[in-house]
């Protein structure tokens, strides 16, 4: 329960005070960031409510069935989950205060989401190799612009994430960087609670009979 | 005044936490190994069954296939909030669960609602087996 007394001002409006000692940060970074991915969540939301509705218009064309090796999506889910680890032991290192630990396991996951970013555009070159490109059918158009906006949001982390070694490298842990590398890390998850959507939602029901 | 003792005992509580941090608080989560491991644990238990299940084709029904691999994904969804995310009641204020929680709204609004009126849309729009059937005997 949360526990206040009431003081009055001199003209007699009420002044709140809260007396629990209520932790709040100084700074604000955190939670912006936290609105930022919670907005980027919506364009997700958004590209799976189409794929949702035109997953299986397939223009007399290939269905997810025909096209999904579910070993190499398998594959392309472990790399990204273990880079979920990776980023951990990043963050254990950091509340270490091990630099060379924190760019060692950043590196680790940039090398993992590079692997990803291999896996994937193997996936699409061969699937466009097959005549199955975006401008086949409705299902393919929905079904690059989902798992290509996710490719993108990792590209780019990886890009953030090779950045932010070099800052770490260079200036150590100050304190803005610590806070770069946490909001990094909300993103690198991010990206792998919208992948849970895609292998779900696109790649295993997509195969479903 | 008799308020001193009590103000007193939320600066200790203040001064608790913040040697905690050790150095200035950004809000960044305190984390363990522990967290992360057993996080990742569920997660690759989570990932595994329903590939699993897929892919020895163990489903006799999509539909119930569909919402048993949508109840998996929804639960490593949570997984990975709390072990990775570090998502709970208190961090921030309780800010980031309640804009969680607004945007979970919104995106069941979307998708919900996207499918529901296209499906509608689709039904009403295009003609079924029934009025195609018709429309051939009309033609002939």
């Amino acid at each position: 329960m949360s526990e206040s007394i009431a003081l009055n001002r001199p003209d007699g409006t009420p002044v709140f005070l809260d007396l629990e000692g209520r932790h709040h940060p100084e700074n604000g970074t955190l939670l912006g960031f936290w609105i930022y991915l919670l907005s980027d969540l919506m364009i997700f939301a958004c590209l799976f409510a189409t794929y949702g509705v035109l997953g299986r218009s397939y223009a007399a064309g290939p269905s997810g069935a025909d096209l999904f090796e579910l070993p190499l999506i398998a594959v392309n889910t472990a790399v990204l989950l273990v880079s979920s680890i990776t980023y951990g032991f990043a963050m254990i290192a950091m509340q270490g205060r091990r630099v060379r630990g924190v760019i060692g396991w950043l590196l680790a996951t940039g090398l993992l989401g590079v692997a990803f970013l291999a896996i994937e555009i193997y996936e699409f070159a061969h699937l466009i190799h097959l005549g199955a490109g975006p401008q086949r059918s409705a299902f393919l158009s929905a079904f690059f612009a989902l798992v290509g906006t996710h490719g993108l949001h990792v590209l780019f982390g990886v890009i953030w994430l090779v950045v932010l070694c070099v800052q770490v490298r260079k200036h150590g842990l100050t304190r803005a960087n610590m806070r770069r590398i946490a909001c990094l890390s909300m993103f690198w998850h991010f990206l792998d609670v919208v992948w849970i959507g895609v292998f779900t939602f696109v790649y295993l029901m997509g195969t479903l009979p | 005044m008799n308020n001193a003792p009590v103000n007193s005992s939320a600066m200790d509580g203040l001064h608790a936490h913040d040697a905690d941090h050790a150095h200035h608080d950004d809000g960044i989560p305190h984390v363990s190994l522990r967290e992360y491991v057993n996080g990742f644990v569920l997660s690759v238990v989570l990932t595994a069954i329903p590939f699993a299940l897929v892919m020895t084709g163990s489903f006799p029904d999509s539909r119930v296939a569909a919402v048993v691999l949508l109840l998996f994904a929804a639960v490593q969804v949570v997984v990975h909030m709390v072990y990775f995310l570090h998502m709970n009641t208190k961090s921030e204020g309780g800010w980031n669960l309640l804009a969680l929680v607004f945007t979970a709204v919104l995106v069941v609004i979307v998708l919900a609602g996207s499918l529901w009126v296209m499906h509608h849309l689709n039904s009403n729009m295009m003609p079924g087996e029934h009025d195609m059937q018709e429309m051939i005997k009309a033609a002939q």
